[in-house]
C-alpha cells in the first residue's frame, strides 16, 4: 500500500518533543543521514525519470520501462527500514514495505502483461512523490532542522496520495489476475509429494480484500498523526 | 501450547483497559484509577468492589499497591500489607474474562471435530463424488487416529490434569487461540484427507512406522510431564517447585530441560509430520516450536529467578541447545 510517512509514533514525537528524546549515537546518526539522503536522490532520479521519458514519448503510457531498474532497487532497499534502525514503527513500517516489495517484484515485475497498465503510473507516482516527501523528512529530522514545511508536506500530501497509490496498486492486481489464472503462475497443485497447494490467483483475490479493512486503519492512523503533529506546532518552534 | 496455565502471577494478568476512579481521602481503604487516580470507593476489604461497581466481577479486578505495579494476590490481607492508616489502592480492569477451562475446551475440541469432519468426507469439501468415502491409504487412518487421540488426551488432561495458576484470561485470547488452532486443524485436514493425497514416498512405511513410534513415546512422555506438575501442587494450592525427574523415565528429561512437556510436544508434532509427509503440518509444527519456544524461555527465566539452586545444566526447551 502507498501509505506515506509510515514513520509515526516514535518520529512524531520527537516533533513535538525534539530536546527531550535521546536520539541515536553520532556514527548511528551519520548511517542514518546517509542512507535517507541517498533514498532521496534515489526517488528523485525516479521522479526525474519518469518526467524526462514523459517528455520523450509525449504520452504517459508505458513510463514504468524508463524507471524499472531505480524503482526496484530503491523500494527494495526500503526493507533495511524494517530491521528498526530507521526511527519508524516496525510493524507498521514494515507491513507498507512488504506490501510495497510484493506489488513491485511479486505482481509487476512477473506479470510482464501489466506493465503497460496506467494503473502502475498511478501508484508508481504516487510512491515516488511520497517517497521524496518521507525521506527529506527524515533527513532534516535527524540533522534538527526540519522546515515546517516538509513536515507539514509530509502529514498532509497522503491524504490525497495514499487513496491514489492503493487505486493504482488495486488496478495492477486486478488486471494481473486472468494472465495468473492462464499461466497458473506461483501456483502449485495436487497430487504431489508435500501434499500441498497453492493458487496464487486466489491469493491475489484475498490480498485485494485486504485492502479493505487494513487501508482505513492505516489511512486514519496517519489523519490522527497528523492532528498530533500539525496542531501542536504553535507550542514548539520548529528550527 | 499447554503450560501456559502455569503461569506466574502478574506478568500473565495482561494490561487491560483502565477506568477513572475517584479518590477518597478517609482513613481506611480507599481504591483509585491506576491512570486517572481518581477515587473509585471506599471499602474495608479488597474484595467487594465489585458491590459498587458489579461490572466489575472479581476475575476482571487488579488491585495494586502501585499504579505500575504488579497486582495483588487473592489471599493477601490487608493487615499484612505495607499501608498506612490510609490504605490507597490502584484499580485496573483487565476486561472482559473467561476461563482457562472454558478456552482450552473450545480450542482444543474444535480441532478434534474438524479433522474428523475432514476425514469423513463431509459434503462441501471436496468435489461431491468424494463425499463420505473414505481414503485408500492405511497411513491416513492412522493418522486421523493419531490427531484425534492427542486432542482427546488434551482435552482430558485439561479436565483432570491441569492445576491453573488463574482461573481466568482475557476474553480475546478465545477468538485469537481458537483462529490458531481450529484454522491450522482444518488447514492441515484438508490436505490429509485429500483425494488426491500422497503418502509418504521418501521412505514409504519405514518411514511411517518410525513416525508412529516417535508420535506415541512423546505422546507418553508429555503426559508424563503433566502428571509430574500436578503433583508438584498440592490441590488447591498454589505453589511453585522445581520439578524433578521422578521414577517414571519419561521425567528423567528433566535433567536436561525446564519444560519437557514442550519438548515432547514438539517431538509428538515432528512424529506427526515425518507420518503425513505434508507441508501444512511442517508449518504447524514449526509455529508451534517458535511459540513454545518463547514460553519455555520465559519460564526458564522465572525459575532462575525464583529459585536460587536451580539447576544449572538444564536448557529451557532443547537440551544444551535452546
Amino acid at each position: 500500500m502507498s501509505a506515506p510517512a509510515m514513520g509515526t509514533t516514535k518520529t512524531a514525537h520527537s516533533d513535538v518533543a525534539p530536546k527531550k528524546k535521546r536520539g541515536p549515537g553520532a556514527l548511528a546518526t551519520a548511517y542514518l543521514v546517509i542512507y535517507n539522503v541517498v533514498m532521496t536522490a534515489g526517488w528523485l532520479v525516479i521522479a526525474v525519470g519518469l518526467v524526462r521519458a514523459y517528455l520523450a514519448r509525449g504520452s504517459y503510457h508505458g513510463l514504468y520501462y524508463s524507471i524499472e531498474k531505480p524503482l526496484k532497487f530503491f523500494q527494495t532497499g526500503a526493507l533495511l527500514e524494517v530491521s528498526g534502525i530507521v526511527p519508524s514503527s516496525v510493524v507498521l513500517t514494515g507491513f507498507q514495505v512488504l506490501s510495497r516489495v510484493f506489488l513491485t517484484w511479486a505482481v509487476t515485475h512477473s506479470v510482464r502483461e501489466v506493465q503497460n497498465e496506467d494503473s502502475v503510473l498511478l501508484f508508481v507516482s504516487a510512491w515516488t512523490i511520497t517517497e521524496i516527501i518521507r525521506y527529506s523528512f527524515y533527513t532534516f529530522s535527524l540533522l534538527n532542522h526540519l522546515p515546517y514545511l516538509v513536515k507539514w508536506a509530509r502529514y498532509t500530501f497522503f491524504l490525497v496520495l495514499y487513496p491514489m497509490g492503493v487505486t493504482g496498486e488495486l488496478l495492477t492486481v486486478y488486471a494481473a489476475l486472468p494472465y495468473v489464472q492462464k499461466t497458473g503462475l506461483y501456483s502449485v497443485t495436487l497430487p504431489n509429494k508435500y501434499n500441498f497447494s497453492f493458487d496464487y490467483h486466489t491469493f491475489l483475490i484475498l490480498t485485494m480484500v485486504s485492502y479493505i479493512p487494513l487501508f482505513p486503519q492505516l489511512y486514519f492512523h496517519m489523519m490522527r498523526q497528523r492532528k498530533k503533529v500539525l496542531c501542536h506546532v504553535e507550542e514548539y518552534k520548529t528550527e | 501450547m499447554i503450560e501456559r496455565r502455569e503461569g506466574w502471577e502478574g506478568n500473565d494478568r495482561a494490561n487491560e483497559g483502565e477506568r477513572d476512579l475517584f479518590p477518597q481521602l478517609k482513613p481506611g481503604v480507599e481504591i483509585l484509577d491506576a491512570k486517572t487516580k481518581d477515587k473509585l470507593c471506599f471499602l474495608d476489604k479488597v474484595r467487594p468492589l465489585h458491590k459498587y461497581y458489579p461490572q466489575w466481577y472479581a476475575a476482571r479486578q487488579s488491585i495494586r499497591l502501585d499504579p505500575k505495579g504488579k497486582s495483588l494476590k487473592d489471599e493477601d490481607v490487608l493487615q499484612h500489607l505495607p499501608v498506612g492508616t490510609t490504605a490507597t489502592f490502584y484499580f485496573r480492569d483487565l476486561g472482559a474474562q473467561i476461563s482457562w477451562v472454558t478456552v482450552f475446551l473450545t480450542e482444543y475440541g474444535g480441532p478434534l471435530l474438524l479433522y474428523l469432519m475432514f476425514y469423513f468426507r463431509v459434503p462441501f469439501i471436496y468435489a461431491p463424488k468424494y463425499d463420505f468415502t473414505t481414503s485408500k491409504h492405511w497411513v491416513v487412518h492412522l493418522a486421523c487416529m493419531c490427531h484425534s487421540f492427542h486432542y482427546l488426551k488434551r482435552l482430558l488432561e485439561t479436565l483432570f490434569v491441569h492445576r491453573f495458576s488463574h482461573g481466568t484470561m482475557p476474553l480475546r485470547n478465545i477468538f485469537k487461540n481458537c483462529t490458531y488452532y481450529w484454522g491450522f486443524a482444518a488447514w492441515m485436514a484438508y490436505y490429509i484427507n485429500h483425494p488426491l493425497y500422497t503418502p509418504p514416498t521418501i521412505y514409504g512405511e519405514q518411514q511411517v512406522r518410525i513416525a508412529l513410534i516417535i508420535f506415541l513415546f512423546c505422546q507418553v512422555g508429555n503426559f508424563s510431564i503433566h502428571i509430574a506438575l500436578r503433583n508438584l501442587r498440592p490441590p488447591g494450592s498454589k505453589t511453585r517447585k522445581i520439578p524433578y525427574p521422578t521414577k517414571n523415565p519419561f521425567t528423567w528429561i528433566f535433567l536436561l530441560v525446564s519444560c519437557p512437556n514442550y519438548t515432547y510436544e514438539l517431538g509428538s508434532w515432528f512424529g506427526f509430520t515425518l507420518m503425513t509427509q505434508c507441508l501444512p503440518v511442517a508449518f504447524f509444527t514449526a509455529v508451534g516450536f517458535i511459540q513454545m519456544t518463547v514460553w519455555a524461555k520465559g519460564k526458564h527465566r522465572s525459575y532462575l529467578k525464583e529459585f536460587r539452586d536451580y539447576p544449572p545444566l538444564r536448557s529451557p526447551i532443547l537440551p544444551f541447545v535452546l
